[in-house]
């Protein structure tokens, strides 16, 4: 059982780093669902004794939104505004792979150091490194690339490593709150996409940077 | 009955979504919004009963938070109505020489729908934020204000309206997102203390504070500092806040500055009370104090010679936000100064952000320099201008002046004159900065260009534009007369219920 | 153990290493669906060239005579020194691993300076690139190793080698040795100058790499750099062969057979990527090798928590 998670796990590592290596944002796309479909799974693997119907039903519907719907979306605003790959992000591909990696470090580290209270010793203790690797990955999308889709993708890469986190520690959240989380992710990345709609057709181009009227 | 307050919003934006005709669905918009005020005052009444296991609940922070956005509600909705009418009519007029525009930008407006849809929306995710105790509920709330407001700053459909949006809507989406973590974190400060799992109730957690993990505690405070601060616009966290407020329509502009930043900041006051109870204020009062100080350093430095009047609204928003980020982080006296402040602030700025819509309406700038003889061409909103920049910077009569002063106070009696040297020079940094630029606008003859034909018909100033700033004036100045009891009760409530004393 | 199997391997690889060009271009032929070349005609192109004269230009020095001589030198000490699967190295000590590395290295050397000595600009320019190219696969490859040095516990080749079994693969180490695997695969083509980072059948085109640099040689001199080139094959490919095939059955003509079987297999699936994919555009050909180092020290993170 372990062994399969830690594949699993050493696959989201790769899913975060060829995010940040990857120049086609359909690619990009591509990838972050996949993160979807392997939390989803981690889900599962990762607390053998609390698999019920619950987790069942929300690991569904998170992955039907964050694999299928939210990538479906933000595609069709990626074609929309006619962008096929991401041609000079500020943080170059090479440069964001090798930052990755010292984030992968920082990320063990901090996990290292983090005094874990955990009665049980079923949690994977290679869980909370690779999300906090997933949040840190997100952030640096969101702050190294120029094309506001990847920006986006960036959040939601984010949002996949809080999640994951909260796997980490079963964080019991109650039904109620986990579905407004979902709902509210998902709302923000269907805003989103209108707005990248509403930028390609006001600027002709979804670069962010070029977003630069309003300063003092 | 807090069903209702969460209801009566949420129903009224479904309706007024399917509504065709304009006329009715502005006046659910005002009937909705004195609904929901009428409904609050009951509640300072008699408090109602908790819901869904108490989950959500009203207790005295809530009820002043509450009753602050509801009465601004109020006094937007009133003016949105006016408001709505007249884009409708500019819209009329689109291929007119004058145009719509405003500040030579050509733009559509978002459907009239949408907008009013979303500003009960807003209202609603706003109440839902005020009464939930559960920090789950609360985060989803949060979120949803940013999404429910999200499309309220892109109603005037332009580049610069659109930038703000994405900004807005990034920036404060991935801060919340780290707020999240912050939950979780909490939740993992829980899981160490001995027995079943503690529910994330804020009353669950105060009651077993002392077997929280003070690490994690600690981590999870900073996180939620971080996550809600982007939102309330604490410096460096800010830098959404004066693009939305000054791209935003200044109905909107008043509503996020004078209710939303204070949602943002209950919530952070209610992980600040948990760390009290835990015994780690001395940890998360430093750090409030430090982002207030710093709020506040970095609005004064912008407002000098601001050249935006809504951006220096914005800014001004920035230190009020640091002003009462201090007020809580000296704690005592200070504490209730800052709750006072939260209430004078808001209904000074949602003010001055309303006149500054009547402003922008007559001379279709926001340019500092190109706005003369506010006085003579519209002379109660320049009177209501000064009056506002006159509370706002601090001055007696007026409310403000008096929240600020006990802050001062809380500080002295706290024992720190350095903070308090500090808190004064910015302020009186402000003074200086916006003293210059709001009595330049007041003063001075009009412009050439408002003395032509059709701005005479736009001199006019009708009630709608002018009466809801009025009675918000007219409340900043009471209550920097006095302070009712009843006010003053439920302010040491709410005190009480932070966890400071 | 007796030194037999390792001699019966070194023996092989000396004979068949000729084959693995052969069943490359098999492959490619069938996708493309043509005939092919015989599997024989390494040989026979070896034989061609060795009965013919060389010929030198004016310019050249004792260098560009220099040049195979010491590469050929260089790989054939560098298949003493690889395992194939459990069949250990004809010489073995700690560290190894790294003058085998190096070897590799001290042969690439050589050829760039012989390119170098002709004083051709469409040479240097072949040479620069492999300097360039090369630093960046060289990481990888020490990286990849150093995981495995740190997964089994020895700084050996052939110990190292010894521990890839079944029970490493389904164990922890599993993931770790996988990812080793494929940040060699990309070592493997990116050294052997294969597709997608360099195109071996192209001879006059701008963006060529290998090729270009042994233009100039003739006759023995370029038999012995071909004949180099295909040991090269069959040196890195055992390094890739003995992780994904970890078949030890304890009788070594077994695991020989298994192994070159394997190494045939590997020469196959070259055939494969260089039928379906294209060659990397020049500016992206860094980042898919900084890829690899990114897998190995991946890799090396995961054996060492």
């Amino acid at each position: 059982m372990n062994a399969w998670l830690d594949t699993i796990l050493v696959l989201l590592i790769l899913t975060n780093l060829h995010l940040l290596g990857s120049s086609r944002i359909s690619a990009c796309i591509r990838t972050v669902a996949a993160q979807a479909l392997l939390l989803a799974v981690v889900s599962v693997l990762a607390q053998p004794s609390h698999v019920g119907l619950r987790l069942l039903l929300l690991a569904a519907v998170s992955t039907t939104i964050k694999a299928g719907v939210l990538p479906w979306l933000l595609r069709r605003a990626s074609r929309e505004a006619g962008v096929q790959t991401e041609d000079e992000p500020f943080v170059g591909f090479t440069t964001s792979l090798l930052l990755g990696l010292g984030l992968l470090g920082a990320a063990l580290h901090l996990a290292g150091r983090l005094r874990l209270p955990l009665p049980g010793a079923d949690t994977p203790t290679f869980l909370v490194p690779v999300a906090l690797f997933t949040i840190m990955v997100g952030l640096l999308v969101i702050v190294g690339r120029r094309k506001a889709v990847m920006q986006a993708l960036g959040y939601l890469a984010m949002e996949n490593g809080v999640y994951a986190f909260g796997l980490a520690f079963a964080v019991e959240e109650p039904m109620l709150v986990e579905m407004g989380v979902l709902l509210d992710v998902f709302v923000a990345v269907f805003v989103m996409g209108i707005a990248i709609h509403h930028i390609s057709r006001e600027f002709d181009h979804i670069d962010v940077d070029r977003l630069s009227v309003l300063k003092d | 009955m807090i069903w209702a307050l969460l209801l009566v919003p949420a129903v009224a934006a479904l309706i007024a979504l399917i509504v065709r005709p304009n006329w009715p669905r502005r006046a659910l918009l005002v009937l909705a919004a004195i609904a929901h005020t009428a409904l609050v005052v009951a509640c300072w009444v008699r408090l109602p009963p908790p819901a869904i296991g108490g989950w959500i609940a009203m207790d005295a922070a809530a009820l002043l938070f509450l009753s602050i956005t509801s009465a601004l509600f109020l006094a937007a909705a009133v003016y949105a109505v006016g408001y709505l009418a007249s884009e409708e009519k500019k819209a009329d007029s689109l291929h007119s020489p004058d145009g719509p525009g405003e500040e030579e930008l050509p733009f559509v407006n978002f459907p009239e729908a949408v907008f009013a849809a979303c500003l009960l929306a807003f209202l609603a995710t706003m109440t839902l934020v005020a009464v939930s105790r559960h920090l789950g509920l609360m985060w989803v709330g949060v979120e949803a204000t940013t999404l429910a407001s999200a499309p309220l700053i892109y109603f005037h459909r332009h580049s610069r309206s659109l930038e703000a949006t994405w900004k807005y809507l990034l920036i404060c989406s991935v801060g919340i997102a780290l707020a999240l973590l912050g939950n979780f974190f909490v939740a993992v400060a829980a899981q160490s203390a001995a027995g079943p799992a503690i529910h994330l109730t804020i009353d669950n957690l105060i009651a077993r504070a002392d077997g929280l993990n003070p690490l994690w505690l600690k981590a999870a405070f900073l996180f939620f500092l971080v996550g809600y601060g982007t939102k309330m616009g604490l410096a460096p966290l800010h830098t959404w806040l004066p693009d939305a407020h000054s791209e935003a329509p200044s109905v909107v502009s008043a509503l996020l500055s004078g209710a939303l930043l204070n949602c943002a900041l209950l919530t952070i006051l209610r992980a600040h009370a948990l760390l009290t109870a835990a015994k780690l204020a001395a940890f998360s009062s430093d750090l409030l104090v430090i982002f207030g100080l710093l709020s506040m350093a970095v609005a004064a430095v912008f407002i000098i010679g601001q050249a935006d009047f809504k951006r220096m609204l914005a800014y001004s928003s920035v230190e009020h936000m640091g002003i009462l980020s201090l007020g809580i982080g000296i704690g005592g006296l200070a504490t209730f100064g800052a709750m006072l402040h939260t209430v004078n602030h808001s209904l000074t700025k949602a003010m001055l952000f309303l006149v500054a819509g009547n402003i922008l309406a007559l001379y279709r700038t926001k340019s500092t320099t190109r706005v003369r003889g506010l006085l003579r061409a519209l002379p109660m909103t320049g009177v209501l201008w000064l009056a506002g920049f006159l509370a706002i910077v601090g001055s007696p009569p007026f409310g403000p002046f008096l929240s600020e002063l006990t802050i001062l106070k809380g500080m002295l009696d706290a024992g720190r004159p350095v903070v308090a040297v500090a808190y004064l020079l910015a302020l009186a940094v402000v003074f200086v900065g916006m003293a210059t630029i709001c009595l330049r606008m007041a003063y001075g003859p009009p412009p050439d260009s408002l003395s032509s034909a059709t701005s005479v018909t736009a001199r006019r100033e009708p009630l709608w534009s002018i009466a809801p700033a009025a009675a918000l004036g007219f409340l900043v100045l009471a209550l920097g007369i006095y302070v009712p009891p009843q006010l003053t009760h439920v302010l040491k409530q709410a005190v009480v219920a932070l966890g400071a004393n | 153990m007796s030194t037999l199997p390792s001699i019966a391997h070194v023996l092989l690889a000396l004979l068949l290493a000729p084959l693995m060009p052969g069943v490359i271009n098999r492959v490619k032929a069938w996708f493309a669906g043509r005939r092919g070349p015989p599997l024989v005609q390494g040989y026979r192109d070896l034989s061609k060239l060795l009965h013919k004269g060389a010929v030198y230009s004016k310019t050249t020095t004792w260098l560009f005579v220099a040049g195979p001589i010491i590469g050929l030198a260089c790989i054939l000490t560098a298949l003493l020194i690889v395992p194939l699967g459990s069949v250990p190295s004809l010489i073995s000590f700690q560290g190894d691993f790294l003058l085998a590395a190096y070897l590799l290295a001290l042969m690439r050397f050589f050829t760039i300076l012989a390119a170098l000595d002709t004083g051709s600009s469409f040479e240097g320019m072949g040479a620069s690139r492999e300097a360039f190219y090369s630093a960046l696969a060289e990481p990888a490859l020490l990286l990849a190793l150093a995981a495995m040095a740190t997964q089994s516990g020895s700084l050996s080749l052939s110990p190292i080698y010894a521990a890839v079994n079944w029970h490493a693969m389904t164990s922890l180490a599993g993931p770790a040795l996988l990812l080793v695997a494929a940040a060699l695969l990309i070592v493997f083509l990116t050294e052997n100058a294969r597709i997608p980072v360099d195109d071996p059948n192209t001879h006059l085109e701008l963006t060529m790499i290998h090729e270009v640099m042994v233009l100039d040689h003739s006759g023995p001199d370029f038999a012995m750099i071909q004949y180099a080139a295909m040991l090269k094959l069959w040196v890195l490919g055992t390094l890739l062969v003995g992780i994904v095939i970890p078949v030890r059955s304890g009788w070594w003509p077994v695991d020989l057979a298994v192994g070159i079987a394997g190494l045939m297999a590997l020469a196959a699936l070259v055939g494969v990527i260089e039928s379906v994919i294209a060659r990397l555009r020049l500016i992206r050909v860094p980042q898919f090798l900084v890829a690899a180092s990114v897998l190995s020290i991946l890799a090396l993170v995961l054996v060492m928590r």
